[in-house]
């Protein structure tokens, strides 16, 4: 299986990897995926307090190319959206700009679910309540 | 002069030797006869070169040529070695011994020996993949008619006490069947010296054709027979029907001359280029080599790169080096190598596994790229890792709750 051109841009030259200080108030991490299935995500965000824009997103992962594809394109997207913005990210729109095939989904739907999950971290780290989200079962 | 792209998947199949194309094209043209053409000149040239490609083929292993069926390959002959006994030997018992690593060809058909009422005993391997002799023999029983145990390993290359086993079954009167298609060609593979009852090996493994291989059937002490799985004309001593691939064969006869004659000197070669390969390898933190290193074949290595995903690995250089992994990503199923797991690895060491598989155009230059190039991606790819920060900062990866998905 050929990978897109998309994935293999990211894949050799990745956006916004690193590390945000995790202890920080305005940094939001996500962590997701598992060693033994193969893929293991951590999303960063770090938030303006006052206007609640994205001011920075940084990753690591642990995957194959889509995956690593996936989340560098996810940080992109995520820097300068609102936090509500970003809630709005699909796993679909992920798909179609990567032009992910259909057993690559999953790397996907970790993207979406580490941008969820890095959301949540800032919002009860700033006494917000965790949001509830759908799961999409396609893992 | 480094030629690429670099081919070390040798374990998957083999490029034709070119010397093995040249003996079979007449075959595809002038001499396209059937060699069950009793009554003219074509089918008896095509006899006559069937015939001098059997003894090739059976000299490279220590057999009769009587003793060597043909088949399409080694999935043909895994499934004729273990159908045809199990059919022929009813009247015996019904029980098969074989091993979790086995290839999928001899694993399947125990599966589907089990549907029509046979019994199957999957031993385990020990963490360095070989079987515990201890464990074989406590699972021989009264019904036991096959063990059907590899002799080289497809993905870690381990090479199993075959003569113990042969002798084991021969004390016990149980047949003993061995999947030779990694071995044969590659080390010195004698069944007699090895005590063999059946084994399958195939032309592609070992710089021949595809859509070749071979069962060797012993004809003496004892004298095996197996039920035909193909039914016809009665080719190949009523044990595999079907017209004979004679291109296929002739190509066949020559690689196994090739082996026969280059064994020797290409083993030693590629031991040392393989050697030079892992221990650069090791080098890097973190990496290991999976499966028993004393009894393993000579072109093959299995390297596991902690915190490095395997798919994610191979993708930094797939263009310029051909190489497999144990990783999910990389097969049908999504599950990491069952192999790999079978040795004790956890999923995650699977998944970051990579399978190295030498051969006989492998040059030292080719060898030095890859070392150069994967361990530039395993240290880029271990920058990108959380799981390699995690290692770095001490935390213990077995103590985080993952999201298991």
């Amino acid at each position: 299986m050929a990978y897109s051109e998309k994935v293999i841009d990211h894949y050799q030259n990745p956006k916004n990897v690193g590390t945000l200080d995790k202890g920080s108030k305005n940094v939001g991490t996500g962590l997701v995926g598992a060693p033994e299935c193969g893929d293991v995500m951590r999303l960063q965000i770090e938030v303006d307090d006052a206007t609640g824009v994205i001011k920075d997103a940084k990753f690591k992962t642990f995957g194959c190319g889509s995956a690593i594809a996936s989340s560098s394109l996810a940080t992109e997207w995520l820097k300068g959206k609102t936090v509500d913005q970003a809630l709005e990210i699909d796993n679909m729109a992920i798909v179609e700009e990567l032009n992910l095939p259909p057993v690559k989904i999953h790397c996907s739907v970790l993207a979406e679910d580490a941008i969820k999950a890095a959301i949540n971290d800032y919002r009860t780290k700033n006494g917000m309540e965790a949001l509830k989200f759908e799961e999409k079962g396609v893992h | 002069m480094l030629k690429l792209p670099v081919y070390l998947d040798n374990n998957a199949t083999t490029p034709m030797d070119p010397r093995v194309l040249e003996a079979m094209t007449p075959y595809f043209l002038e001499h396209f006869g059937n060699a069950a053409s009793r009554n003219h000149p074509f089918g008896w040239e095509a006899e006559e070169a069937v015939d001098y490609a059997r003894e090739q083929v059976a000299k490279l292993i220590g057999a009769d040529p009587k003793e060597i069926i043909f088949t399409s390959g080694a999935t043909e002959a895994d499934n004729l070695a273990i159908k045809g006994v199990y059919e022929m030997y009813a009247s015996k018992g019904n029980h098969i011994i074989t091993c979790v690593t086995e290839h999928k060809a001899v694993l399947d058909t125990c599966k589907h020996i089990e549907r029509i009422g046979g019994e199957v005993t999957y031993l385990p391997v020990k963490d360095d993949g070989l079987i515990d002799m201890a464990e074989l023999e406590a699972a021989i029983k009264p019904t036991t008619i096959l063990i059907a145990i590899m002799y080289a390993n497809n993905e870690v290359g381990v090479i199993q006490p075959v003569q113990e086993i042969s002798a084991l079954a021969k004390k016990r009167g149980i047949l003993f069947f061995t999947d030779a298609t990694q071995a044969v060609g590659k080390i010195p593979v004698d069944v007699q010296k090895d005590g063999i009852d059946l084994a399958a090996f195939s032309a592609h493994k070992m710089y021949g054709p595809k859509g070749i291989g071979a069962l060797y059937v012993r004809r003496k002490n004892p004298r095996v027979k197996v039920t035909a799985q193909m039914d016809g004309g009665g080719h190949e001593r009523g044990m595999r029907s079907g017209t004979l691939n004679v291109p296929g064969i002739v190509g066949f006869g020559k690689a196994c001359e090739l082996a026969r004659l280059e064994m020797a000197d290409e083993a030693k070669r590629l031991s040392s280029l393989r050697d030079k390969l892992e221990n650069a390898l090791l080098e890097i933190e973190e990496a290991y080599v999976n499966g028993n290193k004393e009894h393993r074949l000579p072109h093959v290595s299995n390297i596991s790169f902690k915190y490095v995903e395997g798919e994610g690995l191979l993708m930094g250089f797939n263009k310029a080096i051909a190489l497999s992994s144990g990783s999910a990503c990389t097969s049908a199923s999504l599950e990491p190598s069952y192999v790999l797991k079978a040795l004790g690895l956890g999923d995650d060491l699977a998944h970051s596994s990579l399978r190295f598989g030498l051969g006989r155009f492998t040059t030292e230059e080719q060898i030095d790229y890859t070392i150069d190039q994967i361990r530039t991606t395993v240290l880029k790819l271990r920058e990108m890792s959380p799981l390699w920060e995690m290692y770095k900062e001490g935390i213990d990866l077995n103590t985080i709750e993952w999201a298991h998905h």
